[in-house]
Parts: C-alpha cells; structure tokens; sequence
C-alpha cells in the first residue's frame, strides 16, 4: 500500500502530501501520525498540501481530525501552502476547517507552530530568564 | 443540448475514483475551464463518487462533454444500483448523513456544479448528474 512519508524535525513533524490522496490513505496518514506525535512527543505537525489539487469533504475532515487529536496529544497543527482554487471550493462546499491553523507557506507555517508553541530561540530565552 | 463526446468508468474500490477524477479533469481542462471551475468539478465528482462507493458499493460513472448555446462544458453523471435514498429532500440537507460523514456530500456537490439532478427510486438505485459549464460561476 501507499505510504504519506512523516519527517521529524526538531519538535515538529512534517508531512508533504505530493498525491492525491483516496480515502483509505488518508485515514492512514491521520494514524500514522497520530502515532508519531504520541512516539516522538512532537510540539507540532505541519503539513503541506501543495501540490494537492482538491480537498473534499472527507479530506477535510481528516485534516480536522488530525488537529484536534494532536491538540489532545499537546501538539498544534497548522495546514500550509493550500492552492487559492482549492480555498474557494471549500468554503463553497461548507467545510470552513474550524480548528485547523492554517498558513500561506512552510516557512510562514513554521513560523505559526512556534509562536504557538511559546517557543524561543535559546539566546532570548536565556534574556527572559533575567527579565523574571 | 448535444453531447460532444461520452465515456463510461466502473467505480468499484477506492483507488477508482483518482483514476476518474483525473478523467474528469482531463475533460475540464479540454474545454477550457477556469482553475476554480475545474476544481468546483472535480470536488463535486469525489463527494458523488465517495457517496456511490459507500451507500451502494459502486456503481458506474459517465462523463461528457456537452454544449448548449454553444457554451461547453463537462456532464458527470454516477449511476448506481444502491438501496436508493427515501427522502431526497432531507439527503440534501447540509449535516445530514446516515453514514458517519459531515453530510456535506450532496449539497455540497449541489453548490459546486452549476446544474445538478438526482432520481432515487428505493430499492432500485440512485442517479445524480452535475454539470458544470466553461463559462459557469
């Protein structure tokens, strides 16, 4: 079977999902995942779906899915890189996605995942330490 | 309205419908529909799809190019010899669903194509067909 590759990196993993995807790989990945947050007690899951050309109802909920079960599991989630064609179709479909975080790019997702993580680089930490 | 060209897919297990929603696609992009238009097409197709596979184990799925008023555009109809719905007017309600879906599936679909027809006869089956035209909003 088809396989949605998951990357650690850091406190995060990262997911790129390059198919179109059917429904029993989805419900696969939300698994998958859902198992590597709890292994590797990761902060947050980004997931790219750029390259991905339609989200229906079903993918949608999946994505909800993930996001509140990594919630669960202590960990935020944020969507990135959703084509604007494939934006339009959902909001028209009536799937808004409550709950998901979402972001233009990775690196702006990055970006998202750490503010919410409360996370600072070592150096400004050490600087809040002095403040308290 | 003429029908321009007409192929028939059988939709029996999951990996069927990307195969067919690419076939859709494929027509989308071949009369010169918009990103968003294909996209409406494509999303509509794999909730009908999906419905198909889930409430009548597959079924069969037609597409075609048509044209009325020499506008084109693509036809997808999914015929199914599933259980039937007993009340239509209900099934297309937004949240309604006797599986454990959203229930966004046929309304949803109702929304994204710019015609859309259901026939439902309980016991014998179901047909819907959408249609969404190059020039369509």
């Amino acid at each position: 079977m088809d396989k949605i590759p998951i990357l650690k990196m850091g406190e995060f993993l990262l997911v790129t999902i390059q198919v179109d995807l059917y429904d029993r790989l989805a419900l696969a990945l939300e698994s998958d995942l859902i198992n590597m947050v709890s292994k590797t007690e990761a902060r947050g899951v980004l997931i790219d779906i750029s390259a991905v050309s339609i989200v229906d109802s079903f993918m949608g909920r999946i994505l909800g899915n993930i996001a509140s079960m990594s919630k669960i599991m202590d960990a935020e989630t944020v969507v990135v890189g959703m084509q604007p064609a494939v934006a339009i179709t959902l909001v028209e479909l009536g799937l808004t996605l409550t709950g998901v975080h979402t972001a233009l790019d990775v690196e702006k997702g990055m970006e998202l995942l750490r503010s919410k993580i409360g996370y600072l680089p070592k150096d400004e930490e050490e600087l809040y330490d002095d403040i308290i | 309205m003429m029908t321009l060209s007409k192929e028939s897919l059988k939709i029996e297990r999951e990996p069927d419908v990307i195969f067919f929603r690419n076939k859709a696609k494929e027509l989308a992009v071949k009369i010169g529909m918009s990103m968003v238009g294909q996209t409406k097409l494509i999303t509509a197709a794999s909730e009908l799809v999906r419905n198909m596979l889930r409430y009548a184990n597959g079924g069969e799925a037609i597409l075609e190019i048509v044209v009325r008023n020499n506008v084109k555009g693509v036809r997808l109809t999914f015929v199914d010899k599933g259980p039937g719905i007993k009340d239509i007017k209900q099934a297309m309600q937004d949240g309604f669903s006797t599986g454990r879906s959203l229930g966004l599936g046929l309304p949803g679909a109702k929304r994204l194509a710019n015609e859309f027809d259901i026939k439902s006869e309980v016991g014998k089956g179901t047909t819907v067909s959408i249609i969404r035209w190059k020039n369509g909003v």
